[in-house]
């Protein structure tokens, strides 16, 4: 898992910096610019919400009003994998909240939260458009259908597994 | 539930729109400036059975007050000398129905914000928009704590208010509650989100007026709360305790740190001897805690009240404002007279020294080093009045009574001790000490007139006017002009530098030297001119600044003026007629101050006072 307060390297607030540049005008620009930054670090630290804030000349409580108001933005640093079990209709009436029950279970972790080993994220999403295999569980870019509670071990542990294979090569690697 | 309204029900029918002459009252000026433009189009509206001509552009609940029909509000505030203004609709306790007759069905708006279009007509007084308006307090009240008894608003609170104006007997809902944690990080402001009514005044004072930045409404939906960046705890954040949001909180989430209780321990306290002293504007408000008009001057009362507290002397912080105008005039003078770092900054404000430290970091070498006037005052009790009394210093506990929520912060900076010795041990609030004399049994309307002790008790008129905006410059040129010129005054009075404006400039002619002075109060102007300095635009020679909008009269420790700013304007004339009462009205006529210099501190601006008066300020981060 990667630490709190983690450095990031130069080069990645420069990409920040270089977008930020390029905007017309920074005025009603923050959500965009927070997408962005969100991309280039892959979460929306302390550091780089003052960053923002510093940059456009606003204060820090704005943005991370603005942070905190969208689901979309996170404040913490999301897993190896992320697991998004779809709650839209069709999937909801064919019991994607049970599903989802079932993995906060199997992970010990509430949806939004990351496991502590920094592998699974689990996020609850809206419909992903594949109803007709509802209910339906996606990890990373990868749709699993008519996802039933027994099959969820299956799914973690094929996750798991890959780890544990990459794990042998790579001396220091996730155990 | 819905009444059927019919806008002209007390007109023959076909006349419903034709607007008798003689009852339609004009209602135009005054309600806001910019609706007082003469050439601004007129239209004809209704309100209840009122007809009535109104400016283009006008609110229904501007509409109505003006024709004397009251619409209840709660998060709504028009401030217009304070310059705050809080439209954020967010309450939704004014609704009011627009008859919307080709449809047989009465809309309900916020009045607030819904503005006024040819022809409309507005009930206001209809069951259905009285029941509107007190479910969306019933609906507040659900998920408030009932623990009105104990409350520090308890008979402020504006909710509370409402829900008695309102009627309401029940609270009809059981529903979830927020469990905030209090927040108590700082030694200046609590703020309790479990009584947060999100009414946003408080982000609109510190954002749009202050522009601290500090608060910001933070998650959404039920989660949501107001608090600072990544939710850090107040003192972690760049507050400057100016304490605005307090003074414009409805309930109590925002409230001052309370220090009554360690009061009346150190009075009762056996081998303490417990000083009080209290500032300028403390004397033209704290009069309206006792059903007194706005405006009253009870500095006698004020005084007699104190001694029958029990405290062993009582001095007044004009004094240490007298001192104050002493360092900084000759600062000032000091400053020209060797090309020194101009303009000078005055810094009796700790709300503002806290502000240039966190914004400004590279300006910190502009202000004045002097300390501000309790702390000056505290640093003497401390020295000279203890050696010359005999007194055991570490016996002394100082006591300042403010205007202000800062001062509290303000007494506890590390750099504020002399020899580990606090300057002033316990700041409290004008609504505290009012707390106080009401606790004690005190009936303050019969007091009789008391005087400050001596010899930290004298003051001049120049002195009082450290309460209001414009007014420690006035007092300083009074003191530096004489000064330069070796001769008396013909105008005491500066009355270019008087005014309720956010930002004033004035050119002041001494002898043959023309200083140009700025003033600003309210910290967003303040940052206005901060600006004008970093960037080179300005090329003043003396600055005042007050972080609350119209200075100390109007500070976060006064009693709460719900939204009113005429008491503002009642406080600062009776600032002004307690100068004009007072025989001596210039700093440096003060013979106690004169008699301190000559027989302990030497010259003004000199060693032994720069060791005791004068102070350091520090950069910090802004967050």
């Amino acid at each position: 898992m990667k630490p709190a307060g983690e450095e990031f390297p130069k080069e990645k607030y420069d990409e920040l910096n270089v977008f930020i540049e390029s905007l017309e005008t920074t005025k009603g620009a923050l959500i965009e610019i927070l997408h962005r930054a969100q991309h280039i670090f892959g979460y929306l630290p302390r550091d780089v919400q003052l960053y923002i804030a510093r940059k456009l000349g606003i204060p820090g409580a704005e943005v991370f009003g603005v942070v905190s108001f969208y689901s979309y933005f996170s404040t913490k640093p999301g897993g190896k994998h992320t697991i998004s079990v779809c709650m839209g209709t069709a999937c909801f009436v064919r019991g994607a909240d049970k599903i989802l029950q079932e993995f906060r279970e199997k992970l010990g972790i509430q949806t939004n939260e990351t496991t502590e080993d920094g592998l699974f994220t689990l996020k609850d999403v809206r419909c992903i458009g594949a109803c007709g295999l509802a209910p339906v569980v996606m990890v990373d870019g990868k749709v699993y259908g008519r996802v039933k509670a027994g099959d969820i071990d299956g799914i973690l542990n094929s996750y798991r597994t890959k780890e544990v294979q990459h794990a042998d090569k790579v001396p220091g690697g996730v155990k | 539930m819905h009444i059927k309204i019919e806008p002209g029900r007390k007109h023959a029918k076909g006349e419903k729109y034709k607007y008798k002459h003689e009852n339609i009252s004009d209602i135009n000026g005054e309600i806001n400036s910019d609706l007082m433009v003469p050439d601004k189009k007129k239209i004809n509206v209704r309100i209840n059975d009122q007809d009535l001509t109104v400016p283009e552009g006008i609110t229904i609940l501007e509409a109505a007050h003006r024709a004397g029909v009251k619409i209840p509000t709660l998060c709504h505030l028009d401030l217009h000398d304070l310059q705050l203004y809080n439209k954020t609709a967010s309450c939704r306790v004014c609704m009011v129905e627009v008859v919307d007759e080709r449809n047989n069905r009465n809309k309900l708006v916020p009045s607030c914000v819904t503005k006024l279009q040819e022809g409309m007509a507005v009930r206001t007084d209809t069951r259905r928009a009285i029941t509107a308006r007190r479910m969306a307090v019933e609906l507040l009240l659900s998920n408030h704590p009932n623990e009105c008894f104990t409350c520090p608003k308890n008979l402020e609170c504006e909710l509370q208010s409402l829900a008695e104006e309102l009627n309401v007997r029940e609270i009809r809902w059981e529903g979830e509650r927020m469990t905030y944690p209090k927040d108590i990080s700082s030694d200046a402001i609590v703020k309790d989100s479990n009584k947060c009514i999100y009414c946003r005044r408080c982000e609109t004072a510190c954002n749009e007026v202050q522009t601290c930045g500090i608060l910001s409404g933070i998650g959404r939906g039920f989660n949501s709360f107001v608090g600072p960046f990544a939710n850090i705890s107040m003192v972690e954040s760049s507050c400057t305790y100016c304490g605005q949001c307090v003074q414009v909180c409805p309930t109590a989430a925002l409230t001052e740190v309370y220090h009554t209780d360690k009061v009346w321990e150190a009075i009762n306290a056996p081998g303490k001897y417990v000083i009080v002293q209290t500032a300028p504007a403390i004397r033209v408000a704290l009069g309206e805690l006792f059903g007194m008009e706005p405006g009253t001057v009870v500095t006698g009362k004020m005084v007699t009240a104190l001694r029958r507290m029990g405290f062993d002397a009582v001095f007044d912080t004009d004094f240490g404002a007298d001192l104050t105008i002493m360092e900084e005039a000759s600062e000032l003078i000091y400053r020209l007279q060797n090309g020194k770092t101009l303009p000078i900054l005055t810094n009796c404000c700790p709300a503002w020294v806290k502000f240039i430290e966190h914004q400004f970091p590279e300006l910190i070498h502009v202000p004045s080093t002097c300390k501000s006037p309790h702390i000056m005052l505290g640093t003497m009790a401390k020295t000279y009045y203890a050696e010359k009394m005999g007194i055991d210093p570490d016996s002394i506990v100082m006591v300042s009574v403010m205007p202000c929520i800062a001062k509290k912060a303000e007494a506890r900076r590390p750099e504020l001790t002399k020899d580990e010795r606090n300057n002033v041990d316990i700041s409290i609030t004008t609504r505290e000490l009012g707390a106080m004399i009401h606790e004690a049994g005190i009936e303050f309307a019969k007091l009789p007139d008391g005087e400050f002790d001596s010899p930290l008790g004298e003051s001049s008129g120049a002195a009082v006017m450290f309460g209001t905006a414009g007014g420690v410059i006035e007092a300083a040129l009074r003191t530096a002009s004489e000064w330069l010129t070796g001769e008396p005054l013909k105008e005491i009075e500066f009355e270019d530098l008087r005014g309720m404006d956010g930002v004033r400039r004035a050119v002041v002619k001494i002898g043959d030297k023309e200083l140009k002075i700025g003033i600003a109060s309210g910290l967003g102007n303040a940052r206005h001119i901060l600006e004008d300095i970093r960037d080179g635009r300005a090329d003043y020679h003396a600055i005042e600044i007050m972080a609350c909008p119209g200075g100390c009269i109007a500070g976060g420790g006064q009693p709460y003026h719900h939204g009113n700013d005429e008491i503002v304007k009642k406080r600062r004339e009776a600032i002004f007629e307690e100068d004009r009462s007072k025989k001596i009205r210039k700093s440096h006529e003060n013979k106690e101050i004169l008699e301190l210099y000559k027989t302990y501190l030497g010259e003004p601006f000199g060693e032994k006072a720069h060791e005791l008066l004068h102070t350091h300020f520090e950069e910090r981060e802004r967050i």
